[in-house]
């Protein structure tokens, strides 16, 4: 019977603490000790950059995921969740970055299918409650709309609707402004605001500091999974969030930059052809489009891309790579028009592209390093083993990989995995387009691998990469462009940016995009 | 795609000699686990195991003549499953290998029927040579289904595989039927000098046997030594990654598959000139489907294809002496052949299982 007349009918409000979480994946610990408590009622904000444990969090609090360590307290009693499911009754629920629904389905049947019997006795009493339900929170909700004809929007209000139909009392929201328009943004806000009003308990994950500004009573900061600010009342200083955020890049600016200087001599303009010249190029990848880019990427530069994932770096990796063809626009290779050209294309035109995961994309795990370079032989039916085990030994020697030539490549660390890879990028390559090159692996083996990248930049190749890091893209980089929300930033030289300016960036706190007459 | 991957761990290509001298124990566990499953159904059925076992083993190597239907058994397996074993590098489940044996029995057919004057040696080959086509060309149409329209080769082999058959069917009763009655049983007999010369007493012809063994060896050879069966693997272990290197995916899946056709094509072939010397509705008598089961046993490794071909055939051969012998029916080969492949895949799960959670 709960929760089945909101927001009209008020309950008591639902507090949640979580004491000592704890959750592994392998040896990542992506909630350490996590100590938090939630007041009923209002709307938690919950910051953090990627990888901050944020959604791990989450999960745990909605059933998802199974604590290793630690305690979830709704209301002050230990809950031990062992589904989502379990979470809903007790009174929790979740609304993903992607809903989950079943598209073949119309919305009616998305909340008869998933709604508890007793919630919806009849299909006409769904409607009503489903109507009555959408009409209070100024939601636009076709019953009979088939799913997959929804926007992403309305499909959250869909996920929305049918939590509270189920007696969630606790809202958990993961990045709920993605791939929404404006206008639905505003109108989720408005509906959270009258749900806490109403006394639901409100969750909102983001990386966005001004949404949480506008939308959040207090305000929650996560790195490395674990708590570094505690339900603080906002409004907040943005500069104070940025700072526990990012942690020490924050102040890293203060450090010399390492090898800077030999890299900007040896750049000044000497190279007449870019590596890649973008024209008005549009490109779209599912919700996000990445408009009117018009770049020059210079020969023999790092040139880093910055903006939290899925900002739009990733899809002008796989442009620059032609692993995407663009919709609009050209792109040219050393001069070359290669718009709209197959990927094989760009490899033989000298651009290699390396993949954030080596072991879906990158490599063949059950292969040795041996079989790879037997791969990448040129022409002849017959495999030049001998030939092969050399280029393997050379790049072992090389690359300072912990390997034999007969090793199967699955069976090395991660950061041998990653040599391997890059060990297999042919000399005279121009180009290399790499997602998050040093993702996953240790401080040294993350230093060799920019080691053998800065060394085929002073070759004249020109590296670009996505990093979720500021250490690294401020290292590294000559140039940095950041992403935020599928627009992107002109070029800026590295020494004319600080860490600060970069976080703020990257928040969107004084970001604008390349205009686009440029 | 990958699900093969996961399911097949990835063969050793260049074994050892240790390796080929000592089973490998996954085998052992299997064997086991097969002969209760087996023994367990003989219990129930009231009968001896040990009679059945017996005669299961032994009884393909009684006497000359069952020793010949063996090995003309084992040669269409042989061949189906070293067409397998090329798809399956590919990491595609070629479930269509039945209706490719068909086609390649009907395309054997053609020259036989047309031209029964030409010099045998020449029409053999000209036969063999349009059973491979045929058998390739209807692994070609599941393959451009998988590749052009997404349809999952598993279905669109097995929608091929009933085409096939009614096809025969409908050239046995319609166009290629016997003068006077047709008759569901199969078209006329081809004359005798038109068929694959066999030993003396026996139905054994030693050209096919042969031809078998160059099959194997040729798809051995190509796995392990050229640059298209490293591709071919490359691609079936991940597409994706095979992409990124160079290699053209589509083009491998569609000659691994291709290829395998035209094995079972020539199998296909073979039983129309070497061993039923017509065309009937059930030409292929499920040997490829057996073939399938034989590369699920061996994780595609193509030097263990021979020895497990010939016991599946010895299994078959065997059994069919069970009813006289003991009263059995004959299907307990089907019983024990497919307990290997189960309890094999088994062992393999349970292994790696245990393997994940060290």
């Amino acid at each position: 019977m709960r929760g089945n007349q909101v927001p009209s009918h008020t309950f008591y409000c639902m507090q949640i603490a979580i004491h000592n979480l704890t959750k592994c994946f392998g040896s990542l610990r992506a909630n350490d000790g996590l100590s938090l408590s939630f007041a009923g009622g209002q709307i938690h904000g919950v910051l953090g950059e990627n990888g901050a444990g944020k959604s791990t969090m989450m999960k745990l609090i909605s059933g998802y995921l199974r604590p290793d360590g630690g305690e979830i307290r709704l209301d002050d009693q230990v809950v031990h969740l062992r589904s989502p499911g379990d979470a809903l009754r007790a009174g929790v629920g979740m609304v993903h970055q992607e809903p989950l629904d079943v598209p073949a389905f119309s919305v009616l049947e998305n909340l008869l299918c998933a709604a508890p019997r007793q919630a919806l006795p009849s299909r006409a009493a769904a409607r009503t409650k489903l109507l009555d339900l959408a009409r209070q929170l100024h939601f636009s909700l076709e019953p009979d709309a088939p799913v997959n004809q929804l926007t992403v929007g309305q499909r959250q209000q869909l996920e929305l609707v049918r939590l509270l139909l189920c007696g969630a009392r606790t809202l958990i929201l993961d990045e709920p402004t993605t791939g929404i328009t404006a206008a639905q943004a505003r109108a989720l806000f408005a509906a959270l605001r009258q749900l806490a009003n109403s006394g639901s308990t409100v969750l909102f994950v983001s990386h966005k500091l001004n949404e949480v500004a506008e939308l959040c009573d207090t305000v929650s900061v996560l790195r490395s999974g674990q708590a570094v600010g505690r339900q603080l009342n906002m409004p907040q200083p943005q500069e104070q969030l940025l700072q526990l955020m990012f942690g020490a890049a924050w102040n890293a600016e203060v450090r010399p930059p390492q090898g800077r200087e030999q890299a900007n001599g040896h750049a000044v303009g000497t190279q007449p052809v870019p590596t890649w010249q973008l024209e008005a190029v549009r490109a779209r990848e599912g919700n996000l489009t990445l408009a009117n880019v018009n770049l020059e990427l210079p020969a023999g530069r790092v040139i880093g891309l910055a903006g939290l994932d899925g900002s739009g770096q990733q899809i002008l990796l796989r442009l620059l790579a032609g692993r995407m063809r663009p919709e609009a626009g050209r792109i040219r290779v050393h001069g070359q028009d290669l718009s709209g050209a197959s990927a094989s294309a760009y490899r033989q035109a000298g651009i290699e592209y390396l993949p954030a995961d080596r072991m879906l994309d990158g490599v063949i795990g059950a292969l040795s390093l041996t079989e790879h370079f037997a791969l990448l032989q040129g022409k002849g039916q017959l495999v030049d083993w001998r030939a092969a085990e050399r280029e393997a030994r050379e790049a072992i020697a090389a690359y300072g990989i912990k390997a034999t030539p007969v090793s199967r490549i699955n069976s090395l660390s991660g950061g041998n995995q990653q040599r391997a890879m890059l060990a297999l990028v042919p000399q005279a390559c121009r180009g290399i387009a790499c997602e998050q090159p040093t993702r996953g692996l240790d401080v040294a083996s993350a230093r060799a691998i920019w080691q053998r990248l800065l060394a085929r930049r002073d070759a004249g190749c020109t590296i670009v990469f996505a990093s979720p890091d500021l250490d690294e893209l401020m290292n590294y980089s000559d140039q940095i462009m950041v992403f935020f929300a599928g627009a992107c930033s002109p070029l800026m030289a590295r020494n004319e940016l600080s860490s600060t300016r970069l976080a703020e960036l990257i928040g969107g706190v004084g970001f604008t995009p390349v205009m686009s007459d440029q | 795609m990958n699900k093969i991957g996961s399911l097949l761990s990835p063969p050793p290509w260049t074994p050892r000699l240790w390796q080929i001298m000592l089973l490998p124990s996954p085998f052992i566990l299997a064997l086991l686990g097969a002969l209760g499953i087996t023994t367990l159904v003989m219990l129930i059925a009231g009968v001896s195991p040990l009679a059945v076992y017996q005669i299961l083993f032994f009884g393909a190597f009684s006497t000359p003549v069952r020793f010949g239907d063996m090995v003309m058994l084992a040669t269409p397996l042989i061949l189906c499953a070293s067409g397998l074993t090329l798809t399956f590098a590919a990491g595609l489940y070629n479930l269509g290998v039945e209706g490719q044996v068909v086609l390649g029995a009907i395309a054997a057919m053609i020259p036989l029927r047309l031209f029964p004057e030409l010099p045998t040696p020449l029409l053999w080959t000209l036969s063999l040579s349009c059973a491979a086509c045929g058998g390739a060309c209807w692994a070609l149409l599941a393959a451009s289904l998988r590749l052009g329209a997404r349809v999952s080769e598993i279905f669109a082999g097995l929608g091929l595989n009933f085409l096939a058959s009614g096809l025969a069917l409908y050239l046995i009763l319609g166009p290629w039927r016997r003068s006077g009655a047709a008759a569901a049983s199969g078209t006329a007999l081809l004359p005798r000098d038109i068929w694959l010369p066999t030993l003396e007493g026996l139905r054994l012809a030693p050209l096919a046997p042969i031809i078998a063994l160059l099959g194997l060896g040729l798809v051995w050879w190509v796995l392990s030594r050229t640059r298209w069966g490293l591709e071919v693997r490359a691609v079936g272990i991940n597409p994706n990654a095979a992409d990124r290197l160079g290699v053209a995916a589509t083009w491998r899946i569609a000659q691994a598959m291709a290829g395998c056709g035209a094995l079972a094509g020539i199998a296909g072939g073979l039983q129309i000139i070497a061993v039923f010397h017509q065309l009937i509705p059930n030409i292929s008598s499920g040997v490829g489907l057996l073939g399938l089961l034989v590369v699920l046993l061996v994780l595609a490794r193509p030097v263990w294809v021979l020895p497990v071909s010939i016991i599946f055939a010895s299994f078959t051969v065997g059994s069919v002496q069970l009813p006289l012998a003991l009263g059995v029916d004959s299907s307990i080969a089907g019983v024990l052949q497919g307990a290997l492949v189960l309890s094999a895949l088994l062992a393999r799960g349970v292994r790696r299982e245990r393997a994940q959670r060290i």
